[in-house]
């Protein structure tokens, strides 16, 4: 088991230590994940593979050969600096990314083994297994708290018997029942920006996806909502897998398992090196992440 | 790479099933009583809905089924447009056509009637007399029109709230209301009596709002880095304008100009009260009844003979000409002074 | 020795003043002058209007609005006894600006809708330039169109309408005579306003926030489902906005209907049937001949329909301004 203590260097960054004996492969980690796993939650799978992912915007290419595993009940943090092509990737893994008019991929992204970009597959029903909370927090304003967090049923006409244990268990999971539950009826514009992450988690929730993918969703945030929303994802990773893309290192040594370090230099971004967080932040085998968790530069 | 663009596969699928579609609605209307098109029509839709819900519901569910239908029925509303689009340019070029010849163009009413054969006459005075109308529109409406914007935009004074408003109430003026009003104005309080002055005057009032308003946009387009230029030179505010916003604009303001002339050139309503009849040239603006094309088209509809409803046709089809030909220019000035 | 600090005060800021040169007093004076014509013509408009209008509105009293016969008859001493009422006028105006509201704004909708997410870039450009060709149509031509090619068609479906649903009251006749109907000029209408509530439909759908559209993607949502639940709530006020700019329109509308429209002085809910009513129409058909008691009337008439468009299309681009321009 990996005990995680931080500590200051002269230059501040907090930097993670294990204790005990580090794992020797990705496969120990996930193992050991897989056993804390709770039961009656939905089922993980067997995680979430790009393969040679490649993204253009028109004809900027930007993204180059990306091959990430994101192994079934982890969390993984993606870091760099901005415009490296994190946000880009990440996008691709839900297939959002071709929304934005004249772009274009190539490779592939596996969900259980199955390439989600197939031609003839329902992209709807990727993007119910596959969530995403955004960096700024977007509930429907038409909707009330409770409307929202259900949205995603009717938007895909899924059928639940009971509704208000599913409202229940979904904001209790993102950490906002106690908050709210007296006023389900009420506007969600009237929550603060932590409560309205929360409340875009708990809908992300509802449709059970396997995979949840997190764009910098504490970025907009003050320290109080994003300790919380920390607390959360930590909970949540036991039972799904999770990609979360963040600027802020100290949050991907408080929250993720493994980290990917992204980079560009001039061209399309690149990803560098991935690994157990705490080896990226101690021992990268890069020189290039040593400089950027060492805050030389970025 | 586009995983996400329609496959070969799809487009086959959607070819498919539109020929389908099409298919059985010539075979059903052909077995049942059903007639028209609008039988055609609505057979098509639901076959095509049909067909296409067999080939949906397999990959996406009821879900998909209900997605396509709401394409389907989004791309209906669309193609009615155009349809009616369509049927309107056709029509008026299919019957005006037969009657657009050489003297048609360049000859008067002053020897003809319009219950005569196309050959007789012709609307050359009317050509003279829209022209008439439509300079002295805008010799009135333009200055105003452009004074107004600058107003809205270079002095932004307090009134600016309330004017913007009324220019927006006068856009709204129904062309009866304008043609009445210059005649109660003007016909009875003053010697002048109808001619094109008058007629050109109650264009004016239906052509200030569309010119204040593109001016308006155009002028807003004018970087504020070009003002403070000006006026950190040392510059008074007027000559800021006149000289750098202005030129800056000029493009734009043409378009506004011929905008505005597209919609005048067609008004027929505020003719009938202001610019009389005549079957001949009158180049006098200020005295004398006049002629323009909207009146001949007016008249050959009113007659009801053959001869004159191709008058009216033929008409309309050179005043069309005239606004798209207008519409044309305004639109690639538009566009170049968007780009600048 | 003791040192007081001074007291800290905020400074008061300075009132700042230019003189602006003369010539630039008379650039302004003239831009000012000349932008008032706006409110100057308007009043202008109703000042005439309600001159030449007086004595009938002083004659007829509220009846003008209220009552629906209009005829003058000269009795046998020369006095002419004048009975003018525009009910029947004004209601038919209110009918067939609503039947063109009817099909106008889901096609306009759809058009719209069609247009900002589903048309593919080349269709999309011809369906614009096409609707702003619309707008600039001359409105008689509109007139011409809708009497020889649309109304041989419409007075068909005008036929099988009374056919399956003549128990409704509105598509009773009664008489089967179809033709220049409040429906066919409702029909005219509609596609005369299509563009304008096209337009303010597109802008405002457009400008629907991206993050709120991609989480309904994100969750999962069809096309059709985004639509439903993000496009649409947001649409709905600018949607309202341009149908009312689009009613505007429609009220004062005048040769277009003149064609379509059978004009007769009685109160008519028979849409499909020959007989209706339109203020601005009328007007043009009692000018030719009218005396200078009845031309009293058309002014006061005139006046009516102003202030009628003129409440109407305050209202519409109040709304539009608060929906459109802002944004929620």
């Amino acid at each position: 088991m990996n005990v995680q203590s931080n500590s200051n260097d002269e230059n501040g960054t907090v930097m993670s230590e294990s204790q005990n004996t580090t794992p020797s492969s990705l496969s120990d980690v996930a193992a050991n994940r897989a056993e804390k796993k709770v039961a009656g939650t939905a089922p993980l799978g067997t995680g979430l593979e790009a393969r040679g992912v490649h993204a253009w915007f028109d004809k900027h290419h930007a993204l180059e050969d990306v091959s990430l595993d994101f192994s079934a009940g982890t969390v993984t943090a993606l870091i760099g600096p901005s415009g490296c092509g994190k946000s880009t990737f990440i996008r691709t893994l839900n297939r959002m990314h071709e929304f934005i008019p004249n772009t274009s991929m190539a490779g592939q992204v596996l969900l259980d083994g199955k390439d989600i970009y197939e031609p003839g597959i329902d992209v709807t029903k990727i993007r119910l297994q596959i969530g995403m909370v955004f960096q700024k927090p977007n509930p429907f304003p038409s909707m009330t708290i409770g409307e929202n967090v259900l949205s995603g049923l009717k938007l895909a006409q899924l059928k639940v018997s009971n509704h208000e244990d599913l409202l229940e268990e979904c904001l209790t999971r993102a950490g906002l029942w106690t908050e709210v539950k007296d006023r389900l009826g009420a506007h969600a514009g009237g929550l603060s920006g932590g409560q309205q992450q929360r409340l875009c988690i708990a809908r992300a929730l509802a449709v059970k996806p396997k995979v949840l993918l997190m764009d910098e969703p504490c970025s907009a945030l003050d320290p109080g909502s994003t300790l919380r929303i920390e607390e959360t994802i930590s909970q949540l990773s036991k039972s799904m897998t999770i990609v979360i893309v963040t600027h802020n290192m100290q949050q991907a040594a408080r929250v993720s398992d493994y980290t990917a370090f992204f980079l560009s230099d001039g061209g399309p971004g690149q990803m560098i090196e991935m690994g157990p967080t705490n080896e990226i932040f101690s021992r990268p085998r890069d020189q290039r992440t040593e400089n950027y968790v060492t805050g030389r530069f970025g | 790479m586009r995983p996400w663009a329609p496959s070969v596969k799809d487009r086959a699928m959607t070819t498919l099933s539109v020929a389908l579609s099409i298919l059985t609605s010539v075979i059903i209307v052909a077995i049942t009583p059903m007639k028209g098109k609008l039988a055609y029509f609505t057979i098509f839709f639901i076959a095509w809905f049909v067909i296409d819900s067999i080939m949906i519901i397999r990959k996406s569910g009821s879900k998909g089924v209900r997605d396509a239908l709401a394409a389907k029925i989004t791309f209906i509303g669309g193609f009615v447009v155009i349809l009616a689009v369509a049927s309107i340019l056709w029509s008026a070029i299919s019957r005006g056509f037969k009657g657009i010849n050489f003297a048609f163009l360049t000859q008067t009413m002053r020897e003809a009637s319009i219950f005569d054969a196309i050959g007789k006459g012709g609307i050359a005075h009317a050509i003279v007399g829209t022209l008439m109308l439509i300079t002295i529109a805008i010799i009135i409406s333009v200055p105003m029109g452009i004074l107004t914007a600058l107003y809205l935009t270079e002095i932004k004074g307090r009134a600016a709230g309330i004017i913007q408003f009324l220019v927006q109430a006068m856009a709204g003026v129904p062309s009866v209301v304008a043609g009445l009003f210059i005649y109660a104005a003007v016909v009875l309080y003053t010697p002048l009596r109808s001619s094109a002055f008058l007629g050109g005057l109650a264009l004016t009032i239906l052509m200030v709002p569309t010119v204040t308003r593109t001016a308006q946009e155009v002028l807003n387009l004018v970087p504020r880095d070009l003002r403070e230029a000006g006026l950190a030179m040392g510059a008074t505010q007027w000559k800021t304008v006149a000289l750098v916003v202005v030129p800056a604009a000029r493009s734009g303001l043409i378009t506004a100009t011929i905008l505005g002339v597209a919609r005048i050139a067609g008004e027929t309503a505020p003719l009938l009260f202001t610019i009389g009849a005549f079957d001949s040239y009158n180049f006098n603006p200020v005295k004398g009844d006049n002629s323009a094309i909207p009146a001949i088209v007016w008249k050959g509809l009113l007659g009801g003979t053959p001869e004159s409803i191709q008058r009216a046709w033929s008409a309309i089809l050179v005043l069309l000409v005239i606004v798209l030909v207008m519409f044309v220019l305004a639109r690639t000035l538009g566009s170049k002074a968007m780009k600048k | 020795m003791s040192v007081t600090a001074p007291a800290k005060t905020t400074p008061t800021p300075r009132v700042i003043t230019t003189k602006p040169r003369v010539s630039d007093q008379i650039f302004r004076g003239i831009v000012t002058t000349f932008s008032f014509s706006a409110l100057v013509i308007l009043s202008l408009i109703a000042l005439f209007l309600l001159l030449k209008g007086f004595a009938t509105f002083k004659e007829q009293g509220i009846g003008f609005i209220t009552h629906f016969e209009w005829n003058i008859s000269t009795d046998a001493a020369g006095k002419a006894d004048a009975h003018f009422g525009l009910q029947a006028m004004l209601l038919g105006t209110v009918i067939i600006s609503f039947i063109a509201l009817f099909f106008a704004v889901p096609l306009s909708v759809l058009t719209a809708l069609f247009l900002t997410f589903y048309a593919p870039q080349g269709i999309k450009k011809l369906l614009v330039t096409v609707i702003d060709l619309m707008a600039a149509f001359p409105s008689i031509l509109y007139g011409l169109w809708g009497y020889f090619v649309l109304m041989p068609m419409a007075e068909y479906w005008a036929k099988l309408l009374h056919k399956w649903f003549g128990w409704i009251y509105i598509f009773d006749v009664p008489q089967p005579v179809f033709t220049r109907s409040p429906f066919i000029a409702g029909i005219v209408l509609s596609i005369m306003i299509i563009p304008i509530i096209t337009s303010v439909s597109r802008e405002v759908f457009s400008q629907t926030p991206l993050d709120r559209v991609q989480a309904a993607y994100a969750l999962g949502s069809s096309k059709w489902g985004m639509i439903r639940a993000v496009v649409l709530p947001f649409g709905a006020g600018g949607v309202v906005g341009g149908s009312m700019l689009g009613l505007g329109r429609a009220f004062g509308e005048t040769v277009a209907v003149y064609t379509v429209l059978n004009i007769v002085f009685r109160p008519n809910f028979h849409i499909l049937f020959t007989q209706g009513g339109n203020v601005a129409s009328m007007i043009i058909q009692k000018w030719g001949e009218a005396s200078p008691v009845e031309l009293s009337a058309l002014m006061a008439a005139g006046l009516v329909l102003f202030i009628l468009t003129l409440i109407v299309n305050f209202a519409a681009n109040f709304v539009v301004k608060k929906t459109v321009k802002s944004g929620r």
